[in-house]
């Protein structure tokens, strides 16, 4: 991996503190609902998906089955399909790789995978941030279900606001400027610069169609439908955009 | 909760996750399908970041974090590194709570 540079590391260590935290959080949240220490890191190592598993622990906290619980959860992971198109080619084609790669599959990993403009880049991105993310994430559990009380709500300090923050500061490149694409292709003639900046900004504009009917069909429908669904309509926005 | 429906939902997650590398591998997929791909990725993070930024619990998460939010996305537009994006946004949420605005 010789295309992480420092920026990469400051970035994806920002965003794996906070998860740590927050799964330090859902630690001590889940072993106060009941669950053991141990369950409560087992359920961080082999779902590793911070969303379905606060879902999941508060519909049985809520007094709802383990069968909805799983069924919310599994609603709520089903974007991770789509996401695995798109990223498919930072998995590479060997067998341990991808079944490892899969694994570190989150919102954030792909999203910085997203925000990259080579090919070598998207593959350092992607498995630095999702294995950052997996340590963080699970030594947090780990801390928060046997610190347990102790800690605070995640909340007091802002850290809801920060991730949404920190997800669309990611998405801005695809959405505004056109990628720059350096260091590959020899420089061109200047019409054909042109030409390639043209194109790339019709693909931004285009994009920028596509995440205003996400973001309006999403929030159309969450007071209707159950978590998770709402995220997954937002699909249909890639059909309405491109009419 | 017990184990068993702990390693259904890992199972299935890990199914869900293993999915799309396999689909993307039996078909090969022109530059256009490729661009929707994209396009999907960028749809499903955009609708992520709108119910999380607005919504808690199917209704208004309140005034405190979109206020954090949409600091942060200037910060982001005015190329501010990542880190000072994030705190900021965090920041900006904590001190309207701490103020008393929800």
């Amino acid at each position: 991996m010789g295309h992480v540079d420092r920026p990469l590391i400051r970035d994806v260590a920002a965003v794996a503190a906070a998860s740590g935290v927050v799964g330090a959080s859902f630690g001590a949240i889940a072993v106060a609902s009941g669950l053991s220490v141990w369950l409560a890191s087992a359920m961080s190592l082999f779902v590793f998906a911070g969303g379905a598993q606060f879902m999941a622990v508060g519909v049985v906290a809520g007094g709802g089955s383990p069968v909805a619980a799983v069924i919310a959860g599994l609603l709520l992971n089903a974007r991770h399909l789509p996401f695995g198109m798109t990223v498919a080619d930072v998995l590479g084609a060997r067998w341990p790789t991808r079944l490892l790669g899969a694994h570190l599959m989150v919102d954030e990993s792909v999203a910085f995978a997203l925000a990259q403009a080579s090919p070598e880049r998207r593959k350092a991105a992607y498995w630095l941030c999702g294995g950052a993310l997996f340590i963080a994430w699970n030594v947090g559990v780990l801390v928060g279900a046997l610190g347990g009380r102790a800690l605070g709500n995640p909340d007091a300090i802002g850290l809801d606001a920060a991730f949404p923050a920190g997800m669309l500061a990611l998405l801005l490149p695809s959405l505004t400027a056109p990628a720059r694409r350096t260091e590959t292709e020899p420089t061109a003639d200047g019409a054909l610069e042109a030409e390639r900046l043209h194109e790339a900004q019709v693909a931004a504009a285009r994009a920028r169609r596509v995440a205003g009917f996400a973001a309006v069909i999403a929030l159309a429908t969450t007071p209707f439908l159950p978590v998770g669904v709402p995220v997954l309509l937002s699909l249909l926005a890639v059909g309405v955009a491109l009419k | 909760m017990t184990l068993l429906p702990i390693l259904v939902l890992a199972a299935g997650t890990y199914a869900f996750r293993l999915a799309g590398p396999l689909l993307s591998q039996r078909m090969t997929l022109s530059a256009r399908v490729q661009g929707l791909l994209t396009l999907c990725a960028i749809a499903l993070l955009t609708a992520l970041v709108a119910t999380a930024t607005l919504t808690a619990a199917g209704g208004f998460a309140g005034w405190a974090r979109p206020a954090g939010v949409l600091a942060g996305a200037l910060m982001a537009w005015r190329k501010l590194p990542f880190v000072v994006v994030v705190v900021g946004a965090a920041a900006v949420t904590a001190l309207l709570r701490m103020a008393g605005i929800g």
